[in-house]
């Protein structure tokens, strides 16, 4: 009797199992070659010393002036132009401090275009630091205002209200960086490392005064309108998906120099200085004046005042 | 299957040791204690280096308030025989007329200054103008004041805005504010005010950033 034979021919079990895993591993090498391609992206957008660099915070000196050096270069290839990039430190003792009277403010808007060709902003967009909003007059609520005005100016029911960073004591755009690539220096400006920053925008929803700006393709500047003098923490032209943000001008501050947006001011309604030296004009303003503090009640301590004559 | 597997643990650990073989190694000798102690040392020798001669150097530049030139020059509305056109002190004519006191606004004049705007309260010309000597203003006290010191003069009324100014509060600024390392060039009033009519005027806004919060609000749809 042929028990041991079935009715049905058997199938060969093991050539099937080997084909269903040759499959199935093919499928896997074919995600993994997906998987990595944007490192593979990123890899011809990046040179490896670009990708292996340090923490601005914990690059040695040598370190910076080649990294520096390398952005230098860089910028002669990508734009043609001959920058300086120059890595200000906090002047010791100082503080900076911001103040704007909206009492002579008229919205003119002439400090947004000082920003942005200062600061090397992306020419397609407009981009700048600063945005002035029109106020109703009677409130302080931002919600209320409008950045869309056009026309002559001042409008007799409005008032101006111009913002930017306010470089908070208690920065929470700093709080919720998960890169530690924005952080509070000494002289209270806080800055962004573009080299470190992964582009989360983290920090641009926590940021209670709409102060940062995501660079959402690479800023376009003709070569002749580039801003040669730069700052490896400030205007330096900024890499594609990175969050940038006012720094204060701290390539110029920090050689003594006023912002360009004060000095752009035809009204004269900006004031900067150093409010640990008792003699200095913000301190008179700050003691002298009726001050007030934009959102005070969020706990953020600006480094920014608003004063009214 | 076990050759796959260990192919692949093969390939895993070679890419491990590539890593750490391509990782910088200044990593190993920042963590030691005595790199980081010298790296301190050196950054306390550099802070006390460099706060010795900033921190304390006094001001050693100036602030500049500018000036106007001088007088005033009023030009000639037609030109001579020779087509040349030229400029005049105010003295020229005022000289040789009586000055009016009395006279608050260009309209009331026969001739000259017609169409001239004038919207600074009810003052009159001689508030300001030197009805003794046409090239100068005067106080109110009587005292002959240079048209370059006009400050003074526009500073016995606006006598707030003139101490905003002095404490950098009115008026804006150009150069350093530190005054140890550039000097700063502040206005004066008629830079940016026309005495005759002295309200700031209004402006264009011309420049606008293109971001999301430029945009209209859509209108809310109903529900």
């Amino acid at each position: 009797m042929e028990t041991s034979k079935p009715s049905l021919p058997i199938v060969e079990n093991f050539s099937r199992r080997a084909a269903v895993k040759g499959g199935f591993a093919t499928l896997g090498a074919a995600a993994f070659v997906a998987a990595v391609s944007p490192l593979r992206q990123a890899a011809k957008n990046t040179t490896a010393a670009e990708f292996m660099q340090q923490h601005y915070t914990e690059l040695s000196p040598e370190q910076k002036s080649d990294v520096i050096a390398r952005l230098e270069t860089e910028a002669k290839e990508k734009h043609g132009v001959d920058v300086h990039i120059s890595d200000d430190r906090p002047i010791p003792g100082t503080k900076f401090v911001y103040a704007i009277n909206l009492s002579v403010c008229n919205g003119n808007g002439k400090c947004v275009e000082a920003c942005h060709k200062e600061n090397n902003h992306d020419r397609t967009t407009n981009q700048s630091y600063i945005r002035v909003i029109e106020m109703p007059k009677g409130t302080m609520d931002m919600e209320q205002g409008s950045t869309t005005y056009t026309g002559a100016v001042p409008k007799d029911d409005k008032f101006y209200l111009p913002v930017q960073c306010q470089q908070c004591d208690e920065p929470p755009c700093v709080d919720v960086c998960p890169v530690k690539a924005t952080w509070k220096e000494e002289d209270g400006i806080v800055v962004v490392d573009y080299n470190w920053c992964i582009g989360c925008r983290y920090c641009e929803a926590a940021c209670p005064y709409h102060a940062r700006r995501f660079n959402w393709k690479e800023p376009e500047v003709p070569a002749e309108e580039i801003n040669p003098d730069q700052g490896y923490l400030s205007n330096r032209v900024r890499p594609v998906g990175v969050v940038e943000k006012c720094t204060y001008c701290l390539h110029r501050t920090r050689k003594g120099k006023l912002p360009a947006c004060l000095e752009a001011c035809p009204t004269g309604a900006r004031v900067f200085g150093n409010i640990l030296d008792k003699d200095s004009n913000i301190r008179w303003i700050l003691e002298n004046k009726r001050v007030y503090i934009l959102k005070e009640e969020l706990g953020t301590k600006p480094a920014f005042f608003y004063y009214f004559d | 299957m076990p050759r796959i597997a260990s192919l692949i643990f093969v390939c895993l650990i070679a890419s491990m040791v590539a890593a750490a073989l391509v990782a910088p190694p200044q990593r190993n000798t920042d963590g030691s204690p005595a790199a980081e102690a010298t790296l301190e040392s050196n950054a306390l020798a550099d802070e006390s280096s460099a706060d010795a001669p900033t921190h304390p150097k006094p001001p050693t530049f100036a602030v500049t308030v500018r000036r106007p030139d001088g007088p005033p020059r009023i030009e000639l509305a037609g030109s001579d025989p020779q087509g040349r056109s030229g400029t005049v002190a105010c003295s020229t004519c005022h000289s040789v007329r009586p000055p009016d006191l009395q006279n608050r606004t260009a309209a009331t004049l026969n001739e000259f200054h017609q169409g001239m705007q004038f919207n600074h309260g009810t003052i009159a010309c001689y508030s300001c103008h030197n009805p003794d000597d046409a090239d100068s203003l005067r106080l109110a006290d009587g005292t002959r004041v240079d048209y370059s010191d006009v400050m003074t003069l526009c500073s016995q009324c606006h006598g707030p805005q003139a101490t905003s100014f002095a404490h950098g509060a009115h008026g804006g600024m150009n150069g350093f504010w530190d005054l140890s390392r550039g000097p700063q060039t502040k206005n004066n009033c008629i830079d940016c005010h026309d005495p005759h009519a002295p309200s700031f005027p209004k402006m264009i806004v011309g420049f606008k950033p293109k971001d999301r919060f430029n945009a209209p609000h859509p209108e809310p749809e109903p529900h």
